[in-house]
C-alpha cells in the first residue's frame, strides 16, 4: 500500500535568476513524526518550506499538503507557521494579535489559552511593539499555534534565543509532538536537529545530501574522533589510514576517522613525540561536516557571508558553541 | 452559531466562515492599530483641520466657482483628508506589512485575501468620514459655512467612493517600494496633486501653468466632483470627471497586480 504524507516536495526544483535554490527535492513528511531540515544558510531550507506552504510555486516538481493543495484551505485550517518574520504590527497588543489570528481558524484555541502556552500570559495586554525578542518570538510561536494546527512548520524558531530559552521551546515543541502531531523544524543548529527529530533531512547546496534518524547520521561519519598534540603537518595527518578530516583545536588537532584503531596506530607510529591522545565518538556537527566535505561554520557555502552549520553547545564536550551569521534577530537585542 | 455546527465544520475541514464576520473584526484591529500610531492619525485627521483653519482665515471670504472660498474648502479639505487617509493607509500599510512578512504569515493562514483588502478599505473609510465629519464642523463654526444634509450625504459619499482611486495608487506604492521610502514617495505624489488640483488653495488662483496640469491629476477630478456636491460650479461635467476616477482606479490596479507578481518571487527568506 501507498503511503500517504502529510506533506510533500516531489522533485521540486526552484531557481532564483541563476541560483538553484532547489535541485530536484523529494522531502516526504510523515504523520506525527518531527523532521527537522537542516543545513547552512543558503541551503535551501525556507525555501523548501516556503514551497511546501504554498509561498512560492515551484518551477518543476510537485507539492502537497494533506494531500490537496497548499493552497486549499481545507490544508491552511490544519497547518500552524512560525516563519521567519522580523514583526507584526507593533501597535497591537498580544491579544488582539491572537484574536485577530483566531478569527481565521474554524476551530481555533480559546485566545487565553493559546496565550498562556505560549507563556505571554503576564504581558497579554502589552503591545507587540514592546515586548522584548524573546516575548516576540513567543508571540510567532502562540499565532501557529491558536489554529490548533495538525501540522507545525517552525522555520528557525530559535535563532537568537539563549540557551534557557531554547530549551523551554524545546519543551513546548516535544509536547505538542507527543499528542501525535507532526513537526516540520528547519535550523542550523545542529543540537536542536539531534534534540528534537525524529528524523533529519540534510540539505546542502539546494540537494538533499542525508538523510536518516540523528543516530543514522552521527553513524555516517565512521563515528570516532581522534584528538591529540602531534608535530605531524596537517597534509601528512590527512593521508593516515581512515582519516576524513583535520582539524586544529589549540594546540591539539582532531582527526575524523572511520577506523581509530588504525588511525592511532599508524599515528603512534609516525610521531614518537606526540602526547595528550584521545579518541571519542564524533556529535552530529562532525557527522555534518563530514557528509559535507568540511563545509561547515568557517565556510559559509554560498558567500552569503552568513556562517554555516552551527554546533549551539554541542552534546558530549560541553563545549559553549559559537553563534556566527547573526541574524536579525539576534541583532534586536535582548531575550527574555 | 451552535458548538455543534462548529464540530461539523471542522470535521469536514472545509468551513465555511463568516467573511462578515471576518471583515468586521479584522477592519476593528486595523483601525486601533493604525489610531495608536500618531504619525498617520495625527497627520490624516489634524492636518487637513490644521490647514483648512490656516487657509480658511486668509481667503475664506473670496469667492471661487460661484461659492465663498471656505465653502469650496470644506470639500476640497475633505477630499485631501479622505485621500489621504486611504493613499497612506494602503501605501504604508502594505509596504510595511510585506517588509515584516506579516503579509507572509496572513498568506499562510486560512484568512481570505479578501479579508485584508476589505479590512483596510473599511477602515479608510472610517478615517476619511471622521475627518468629513471634523472639516464640516470647523467650517460651520469657524467660517459659518451652512451646508444642507442630503447635499453633505452626497458629499460623503463622492469622497468615499471616490477614494478608491487612491487606494490603488497606495497599493501600487505599497507592492512597489520597501516600508521606510513609502511614506517619502507617498508625501512626493501627495503634495505636489494637492496643491496642484487646487485642494490646498481655489484652482482659479493658482499659476496658469498647474492649471494646465490639474486636469490629468485624478486628485483634480476627485475634488471638481466634491466641490460640485455642496453647489459651487465644477469644471467640466461630473461624468467626466467620474470616468477619469474609473479610469485611474483601474491604471492604478494594474500597475499594482504587477508589482505584486514581481514581489511575489521575491520575498522569500
Amino acid at each position: 500500500m501507498k503511503e500517504t504524507y502529510v506533506a510533500q516536495l516531489e522533485r521540486v526544483t526552484k531557481r532564483y535568476g541563476d541560483v538553484l535554490a532547489l535541485d530536484e527535492v523529494t522531502l516526504r513528511v510523515r504523520a506525527g513524526e518531527v523532521l527537522a531540515v537542516l543545513g547552512p544558510n543558503g541551503a535551501g531550507k525556507t525555501t523548501a518550506v516556503s514551497t511546501l506552504l504554498g509561498l512560492l510555486r515551484p518551477d518543476e516538481g510537485a507539492v502537497s499538503l494533506f494531500g490537496t493543495s497548499p493552497n486549499d484551505v481545507s490544508a491552511k485550517v490544519r497547518v500552524g507557521a512560525m516563519l521567519q518574520i522580523s514583526g507584526v504590527p507593533p501597535t497591537l497588543t498580544v491579544r488582539e494579535h491572537v484574536t485577530a489570528f483566531a478569527a481565521y481558524y474554524p476551530a481555533p484555541l480559546a485566545v487565553d489559552d493559546a496565550i498562556a502556552l505560549a507563556g505571554l500570559g503576564e504581558v497579554a495586554n502589552r503591545q507587540y511593539g514592546k515586548l522584548s525578542g524573546g516575548q516576540k518570538q513567543r508571540l510567532h510561536f502562540a499565532l501557529a499555534m491558536v489554529g490548533d494546527p495538525d501540522l507545525l512548520f517552525l522555520d528557525e524558531p530559535t535563532t537568537g534565543l539563549d540557551v534557557e530559552s531554547r530549551r523551554d521551546f524545546w519543551r513546548q515543541v516535544r509536547s505538542f509532538s507527543a499528542e501525535g502531531r507532526t513537526v516540520v523544524l528547519t535550523t542550523h543548529y545542529l543540537e536542536e536537529a539531534d534534540a528534537l527529530a525524529d528524523r533529519i533531512v540534510l540539505l546542502d547546496h539546494g540537494r538533499v545530501i542525508a538523510e536518516g534518524s540523528p543516530a543514522e547520521i552521527k553513524a555516517r561519519t565512521g563515528g570516532k574522533v581522534v584528538k591529540a598534540v602531534t608535530r605531524l603537518a596537517p597534509e601528512r595527518l590527512a593521508d593516515l589510514p581512515g582519516v576524513s578530516r583535520v582539524e586544529r583545536v589549540g594546540t591539539a588537532t582532531e582527526l575524523y576517522t572511520g577506523s581509530a584503531e588504525a588511525t592511532v596506530r599508524a599515528l603512534l607510529a609516525a610521531d614518537d613525540g606526540l602526547h595528550g591522545l584521545e579518541v571519542k565518538g564524533a556529535t552530529l556537527e562532525e557527522a555534518f561536516l563530514n557528509i559535507t566535505g568540511g563545509h561547515g561554520p568557517a565556510d559559509t557555502g554560498r558567500g552569503d557571508g552568513a556562517g554555516g552549520v552551527q554546533a549551539g553547545t554541542t552534546p558530549g564536550d560541553g563545549r559553549a558553541g559559537t553563534t556566527r551569521g547573526a541574524s536579525r534577530a539576534d541583532r534586536e537585542g535582548v531575550y527574555a | 452559531m451552535t458548538t455543534a455546527t462548529l464540530a461539523a465544520e471542522a470535521a469536514d475541514a472545509r468551513p465555511r466562515r463568516n467573511l462578515l464576520g471576518l471583515v468586521l473584526s479584522e477592519t476593528k484591529f486595523e483601525f486601533l492599530k493604525l489610531l495608536r500610531i500618531p504619525m498617520y492619525s495625527v497627520a490624516t485627521l489634524a492636518f487637513p483641520l490644521m490647514f483648512f483653519l490656516l487657509f480658511g482665515s486668509f481667503y475664506g471670504d473670496a469667492q471661487t466657482q460661484g461659492v465663498t472660498v471656505a465653502r469650496y474648502m470644506v470639500a476640497t479639505f475633505g477630499a485631501a483628508g479622505v485621500l489621504s487617509a486611504a493613499l497612506f493607509a494602503f501605501g504604508v500599510g502594505v509596504a510595511s506589512e510585506r517588509g515584516q512578512g506579516w503579509m507572509r504569515l496572513k498568506r499562510v493562514s486560512p484568512m481570505p485575501p479578501a479579508a485584508y483588502f476589505l479590512a483596510k478599505i473599511g477602515m479608510a473609510l472610517l478615517f476619511g468620514a471622521l475627518i468629513v465629519v471634523a472639516i464640516t464642523l470647523a467650517g460651520a463654526v469657524t467660517q459659518g459655512v451652512r451646508v444642507a444634509f442630503l447635499d453633505w450625504l452626497s458629499l460623503l459619499g463622492v469622497l468615499l467612493l471616490g477614494a478608491f482611486p487612491f487606494a490603488s495608487l497606495g497599493l501600487a506604492i505599497g507592492y512597489m517600494v520597501g516600508p521606510n521610502s513609502a511614506p517619502v514617495v507617498l508625501n512626493l505624489l501627495y503634495m505636489p496633486m494637492a496643491f496642484a488640483s487646487g485642494l490646498w488653495m481655489p484652482v482659479e488662483i493658482l499659476p496658469p501653468v498647474v492649471q494646465g496640469i490639474a486636469p490629468y491629476l485624478p486628485t483634480f477630478h476627485y475634488a471638481q466632483l466634491a466641490v460640485g456636491t455642496i453647489g459651487a460650479t465644477p469644471f467640466g461635467d461630473a461624468a467626466r470627471h467620474a470616468l477619469y476616477l474609473l479610469a485611474f482606479t483601474l491604471l492604478f490596479l494594474v500597475v499594482a497586480y504587477v508589482a505584486y507578481r514581481r514581489d511575489e518571487g521575491k520575498t522569500y527568506g
